[in-house]
């Protein structure tokens, strides 16, 4: 039963986290899970037997199920932040991949008074006044 | 249907290794369109050498560097068509040949009747052509956008459409893959568009039939749908 409350516990945590705050903030509730994983890492190492009787104590049979409970909410937890990152990365190279793109393609139109669409129609009389007034401004010059 | 009376609208082809119809369909789509923009989503094949060479017909290619989506084509079509002063209308038409330039015309001229978007429903007009079990699924996809997006209509995932300037403008499409279909609509009810739809036919031809039109995509347009 303990070990039910220590993992919702750990999942609202990891997910308050995840959530919550942004740049300086963030970083150092980062940074303070960091340093309690070291430290956690380092007891468990020196003295292998805490492991087991921090899992006894919520009840969890011995301390490598406790790691493995641990990993799990760590991998998802992993998982949640990859994904909101990925997402982000994804919409920045969409908006770069755009702009190359954009940059390199051909105007929509030709330049005025220029090429197809001043053959026909209704901007036709709008690109000769145009070209005619090009020649005049251009002959002197 | 002359090119003069479209001077203003610019034709959006998303295309992915569409070359062997691509040529067909820019054939058909010249012929009435003075100005049509090719977005090639990375293709492997010839698809931007076959567009290229209708340029002299109007037609532009822009080419992303990396294949990024669909939706993701159709907004750099977009800012594309934006970025020429004199457009003030927009139609998305699919590379595959499934749409036909009539109904693209029928589409663009109801703008004028004071819509903003008109989109193309193979569920009005016409009897689709297609798998029972491929309708289920579309429909599907309709009530859950409908549902979603409090809007009312018959066919949500179409390629073909047609846009004023204002409603190009409000797009920004962020949905890469086909949940775009879904986003348009959504733009619409959150910009308070006005829209209507036009009842188009689909021409599900055995190139079409092979390609994206399996079933498998309409489970993507599902996922998609559900987890965003």
């Amino acid at each position: 039963m303990a070990i039910k409350i220590v993992l919702i516990a750990a999942v609202v945590l990891v997910a308050l986290v995840l959530a919550g705050g942004h740049g300086a903030r963030r970083l150092a509730l980062r940074r303070l899970g960091l340093a309690a994983f070291a430290a956690v890492a380092v007891v468990s190492i020196l003295l292998p037997d805490t492991l087991t009787w921090v899992a006894q104590k919520v009840d969890v049979g011995r301390g490598t199920d406790l790691l493995l409970y641990a990993l799990i909410v760590v991998f998802f937890s992993y998982l949640s932040t990859r994904y909101v990152r990925d997402r982000r990365t994804l919409r920045q190279v969409t908006a770069l991949a755009r702009r190359v793109a954009l940059i390199e393609a051909p105007a929509p139109r030709p330049v005025i008074g220029l090429g197809h669409s001043g053959a026909d129609g209704v901007d036709n009389a709008v690109c000769e006044d145009g070209v005619e007034r090009n020649d005049g401004g251009d002959g002197p010059a | 249907m002359s090119r003069v009376e479209f001077d203003d609208l610019w034709v959006v082809v998303p295309t992915y290794n569409e070359g062997r119809v691509l040529g067909q369909t820019l054939t058909e789509l010249v012929a009435v369109f003075p100005h049509v923009c090719v977005v090639d989503d990375a293709s492997l094949d010839n698809s931007v050498e076959i567009a290229e060479s209708f340029f002299d017909q109007g037609v532009r290619v822009v080419a992303q560097p990396i294949n990024l989506g669909q939706g993701a084509a159709l907004q750099t079509g977009f800012e594309y068509a934006l970025s020429d002063p004199l457009m003030g209308r927009l139609v998305t038409f699919d590379a595959d040949g499934q749409h036909l330039v009539a109904d693209a015309v029928r589409l663009a001229r109801r703008l004028r009747d004071g819509f903003d978007v008109v989109l193309g429903s193979r569920f009005l007009g016409a009897a689709p052509q297609m798998g029972r079990l491929k309708g289920l699924v579309l429909k599907i996809a309709v009530a859950y956008t409908n549902l979603s997006t409090g809007v009312r209509l018959t066919d949500t995932h179409n390629g073909l459409r047609a846009l004023g300037r204002t409603a190009v403008a409000a797009m920004k499409l962020t949905q890469s893959g086909m949940a775009h279909a879904s986003e348009i609509v959504e733009r619409i009810k959150s910009e308070s568009l006005r829209y209507t739809e036009e009842g188009v036919e689909i021409r599900y031809s055995d190139y079409s039939r092979s390609k994206g039109q399996s079933l498998l995509n309409a489970v993507n347009i599902v996922v998609d749908l559900l987890v965003r």
